[in-house]
C-alpha cells in the first residue's frame, strides 16, 4: 500500500435513488471505493509540511518524551520477565507512535479503552510505571489508578472492548456530555472478532462518538495478516458501516495524531465514528512465552527497524532544533530513575490483601461468599500454623 | 390494587423505574416500536423515547457488550434477550466482563445492569425456546440470577434487579408470562435480592422451588397435604445465585426432610448445589434422602415430547409421598 496520497475516502458514488433508497445499480456502483493513507513523517524523519497538523512544540517534544519512556519501560519490563521478576508480558515495542500519537489527541476528558499493547498511551493518561509491573505479575491492583476513571483496565479477551467503548460514547451523549468522545484500540486480528463488527455496526446506527483505532501490526501470535484477512487494507471496512475509513502510516507519530485528531473533532461534532488502521510492526514476541523465530522471517525485523518510529520522531524534532544530544542523555537518565524507582516501589510491596477477591464479587454482602472468605482465611491460618 | 399478569407487572416495574430515574435504559431486539414479542416494553417506547428504549441491531454480544460500556459509564441498562435460547451469543460478554470488571478494578468501575431473558418450555415453541439453562449463569461468580414466579414477585424483583449495583440475570417463566394474574400494590415494591420466600409454614417436609415450577408444585402441595394431613413448608427460591443459603438450612433442619422441583436438566444444576448445601450444613438433621424432581440430562425435547419431558404435579406429588414414607 502507498503511503503517501491523501485523498477522500469512501463510495465512489453516491447509490441512485431507484424504488428502495438502499439499492444499487449499475450506473450507480456500490461495490467500488478508494481508501486514503497518509503519512507526515517518512522514515528518515522528512516531513510532509502540507500534511503538519498545528501541534505546538512543547506537544512534539511531550510526544517524543512519551514515546521513548515507553520503549524503555518495556525495554526493562521483559528484563525483569527474563529474570523471573515478573509474570508473562506482552510487549509493545513499535507501537509507540500508534498509541502516543492517538493519546496526545485526547483530551482528559475523553475515554481510553484499549487492550494490553497500548502502553504509552497508558501512561500518558496517567497510569504509573508500577501499575504494569503490579498487573504482570498478578495483582488487580495493577489494573486501577487514580485519576484513571475514564481508562478502563486492560481488555486482554480480543475486541470485546470495542462494544465497550460504543456503549460508554452512547452513555456520554445521552448525558449531555456532548464534546467528550472515546477513543478504543485493538490489533488486526481482532477486526476478525464478531465483537469487532458489532461494534462497528452499533456505533455506526447509533452515529456514537467513538473513534476505534486499529493498530495493524501483522501479526495475531503467529497468524499473518494474510491468513488473517482476505481485505487488501482494515480501513476498508469502515465503508461497510458507512464510516470514515483511513489508513495512516503507524510509525509515524503525527500521521496517527493528526487521523485521531480529525476523527475527534467530527466525533464531537456530532458526526459519528471513524476507524483508523494504522500500520505498524510488533517488533518483539506476542507476550514473553511467545517465540516468533518459529514463524516471523527474521528480514521483516531488518526492514521495520529502518522505519521505527522513534528515531524518525527524534531527527524530525532535532531538525525543527526542538531536541539536541544533551537533551537526549537527560531523557534517557530521567526515564531510567522514574522505571527504577517504579520497580523498587513494585518489589517492595506487600500490602496485598490476601482476601481481596472476597470484597469485589458483588456491591452487597451475601451469607455464601463470607462464609466462603472465613473459611479460606481459616484454612490459610491452619496452614500457616502448620507450617 | 390492580390484577396484573406478569407481562404486565414487569411491564410496570419498568415503567415504574424508568420514571424514577432518568439513567434507566432499555435496549434489545423488538424492544421499541413493537413493545417486545412478549410485549414486555410495550407503551415504554412511547413514553420515554427512542434514545432510552432502543430497538438495537439484532446481535446479542452487541447487545450485552454496549449494555456494559453503558453502565460503566453511568447508565442502568435493563437489555433483553429475546429468548434465553439466544443469550449464549452474548455469554463471552458477561462471563469475561460484566461479572468480573469489579473484581478486576477492585471496585472503581462496576457493571449494574440487568439482562431480562424469558426462560422455560411448555409454550409450544421452536427449538432453543425451551430450555431452563439457570444453572449456566449461576455458576459466574459476580453475577446474580434471578427467577421470579409470579406478577408480584417479577415486579418488585425486577426493580430490585435495576437498583442493584451487579449485573444480574433475569430469567422470566415465559408460560407463566399470562397464566395466572395476582394483585399487584400501586405503589412501587422492591425485593431483597439474594433471599428466598417461605410461601407456606410447615413443620413436615420442605419443599423447594421456582419459576414455573411454582405452579405445579403448589398444587402438589396443596393435594399432598388433603390427601395426607401433613404440614408441608414451600419455599420460592427467587434468587438461584447467590443461593439463600439460611432459609434452606433453617427449614430443612426444622422439618428433617426436602423435595425439590426444578424444570433445568438434572445434574450441576440448582437442585445440586441446594443438596450440597443441605449436606454441608444439616445433613445430621435429615430423616429422608433428599428427593428431587427435575428435567434430565437431555436436549430440550421439541414441544411435541415437552409435556412428558417437563416436571408436573403428579411427579412432585409422588416425590412428597416417598419422602414423607421413607
Amino acid at each position: 500500500m502507498k503511503m503517501s496520497e491523501h485523498s477522500t475516502i469512501g463510495i465512489s458514488s453516491k447509490p441512485k435513488t431507484k424504488h428502495w433508497p438502499d439499492t444499487c445499480d449499475s450506473e450507480a456502483p456500490c461495490h467500488t471505493f478508494s481508501i486514503s493513507s497518509l503519512q507526515i513523517l517518512d522514515e528518515h524523519g522528512n516531513l510532509d509540511e502540507s500534511r503538519m497538523p498545528d501541534v505546538s512544540s512543547e506537544d512534539l517534544v511531550k510526544l517524543y518524551r512519551a514515546m521513548v519512556l515507553a520503549r524503555l519501560v518495556d525495554d526493562r519490563t521483559l528484563k525483569l520477565q527474563r529474570q523471573g521478576r515478573i509474570g508473562t508480558v506482552p510487549l509493545c515495542t513499535g507501537h509507540e507512535a500508534v498509541t502516543c500519537g492517538a493519546t496526545l489527541a485526547m483530551r482528559d476528558e475523553d475515554w481510553f479503552i484499549g487492550s494490553y499493547r497500548d502502553l504509552g498511551g497508558r501512561l500518558m493518561r496517567g497510569e504509573p510505571i508500577e501499575n504494569g509491573l503490579l498487573y504482570y505479575n498478578g495483582h488487580e491492583e495493577g489494573a486501577v489508578f487514580p485519576g484513571g476513571e475514564r481508562t478502563l483496565p486492560i481488555s486482554i479477551i480480543i475486541a470485546a472492548q470495542c462494544l465497550h467503548a460504543v456503549g460508554v460514547a452512547y452513555a456520554m451523549r445521552m448525558k449531555g456530555e456532548t464534546e467528550t468522545a472515546v477513543v478504543c484500540f485493538l490489533g488486526d486480528g481482532g477486526t476478525s472478532e464478531g465483537d469487532f463488527h458489532e461494534a462497528m455496526n452499533f456505533a455506526s446506527v447509533w452515529q456514537v462518538p467513538v473513534v476505534f483505532v486499529v493498530a495493524n501490526n501483522q501479526w495475531a501470535i503467529s497468524v499473518p495478516r494474510e491468513k488473517q484477512m482476505h481485505s487488501r487494507t482494515i480501513a476498508q471496512k469502515a465503508i461497510a458501516y458507512d464510516m470514515p475509513g483511513i489508513q495512516v502510516d503507524g510509525n509515524d507519530a503525527l500521521a496517527v495524531y493528526k487521523a485521531t485528531k480529525d476523527a475527534l473533532d467530527l466525533a464531537r461534532s456530532g458526526g459519528g465514528p471513524t476507524l483508523i488502521e494504522a500500520v505498524t510492526y510488533r517488533m518483539l514476541m506476542h507476550t514473553t512465552a511467545d517465540d516468533p523465530t518459529r514463524y516471523q522471517p527474521p528480514e521483516d525485523l531488518e526492514i521495520w527497524a529502518k522505519r521505527d518510529p522513534i528515531t524518525r520522531f527524534r531527527k524530525f524534532i532535532e531538525q525543527k532544533d526542538l531536541w539536541d544530544d544533551e537533551q537526549q542523555t537527560d531523557l534517557e537518565a530521567q526515564c531510567k530513575q522514574k522505571i527504577e524507582a517504579a520497580v523498587a516501589a513494585f518489589e517492595s510491596r506487600t500490602d496485598f490483601k490476601v482476601d481481596s477477591p472476597f470484597d469485589h464479587v458483588f456491591g452487597t454482602s451475601h451469607t455464601r461468599i463470607e462464609q466462603q472468605r472465613a473459611e479460606f482465611l481459616d484454612m490459610l491460618k491452619k496452614e500457616s500454623a502448620d507450617g | 390494587m390492580a390484577k396484573l399478569n406478569m407481562v404486565q407487572a414487569i411491564n410496570r416495574a419498568l415503567d415504574e423505574e424508568m420514571a424514577r430515574d432518568e439513567n434507566v435504559i432499555t435496549l434489545g431486539q423488538d424492544v421499541g416500536l413493537n413493545g417486545g414479542v412478549f410485549r414486555v416494553t410495550e407503551g415504554l417506547h412511547e413514553k420515554y423515547g427512542e434514545e432510552r428504549v432502543i430497538d438495537t441491531p439484532l446481535a446479542e454480544s452487541g447487545i450485552l457488550g454496549s449494555s456494559i460500556g453503558m453502565a460503566i459509564a453511568g447508565l442502568r441498562p435493563v437489555a433483553e434477550m429475546q429468548f434465553s435460547g439466544f443469550s449464549y451469543l452474548m455469554f463471552a460478554q458477561l462471563e469475561g466482563h460484566a461479572s468480573r470488571m469489579r473484581s478486576r478494578t477492585q471496585g472503581q468501575h462496576t457493571v449494574p445492569l440487568v439482562v431480562r431473558m424469558p426462560y422455560g418450555g411448555g409454550v409450544r415453541a421452536l427449538e432453543h425456546h425451551s430450555e431452563s439453562h439457570e444453572a449456566t449463569y449461576a455458576h459466574l461468580p459476580g453475577v446474580k440470577v434471578v427467577i421470579p414466579s409470579g406478577p408480584s414477585n417479577a415486579r418488585a424483583l425486577l426493580a430490585a434487579a435495576i437498583r442493584d449495583p451487579d449485573p444480574v440475570v433475569f430469567m422470566e417463566p415465559k408460560c407463566s408470562y399470562r397464566a395466572f394474574r395476582e394483585d399487584v400494590p400501586e405503589e412501587p415494591q422492591v425485593m431483597e435480592i439474594g433471599k428466598g420466600q417461605v410461601v407456606q409454614e410447615g413443620a413436615d417436609v420442605t419443599v423447594i422451588s421456582w419459576g414455573a415450577m411454582m405452579r405445579p408444585t403448589i398444587k402438589a402441595v396443596e393435594a399432598a397435604q388433603k390427601d395426607h394431613g401433613v404440614s408441608i413448608e414451600l419455599i420460592d427460591l427467587l434468587t438461584i445465585s447467590p443461593m439463600d443459603t439460611d432459609k434452606i438450612v433453617s427449614s430443612v433442619k426444622k422439618t428433617g426432610r426436602c423435595v425439590i422441583v426444578q424444570e433445568a436438566p438434572r445434574s450441576f444444576s440448582p437442585s445440586s448445589e441446594i443438596i450440597a448445601t443441605i449436606n454441608d450444613h444439616a445433613l445430621m438433621y435429615l430423616e429422608a434422602p433428599v428427593k428431587r424432581v427435575t428435567g434430565f440430562d437431555v436436549v430440550t425435547p421439541y414441544f411435541g415430547k415437552e409435556q412428558s419431558y417437563l416436571p408436573n404435579e403428579r411427579r412432585v406429588r409422588h416425590a412428597i409421598e416417598e419422602t414423607i414414607g421413607f
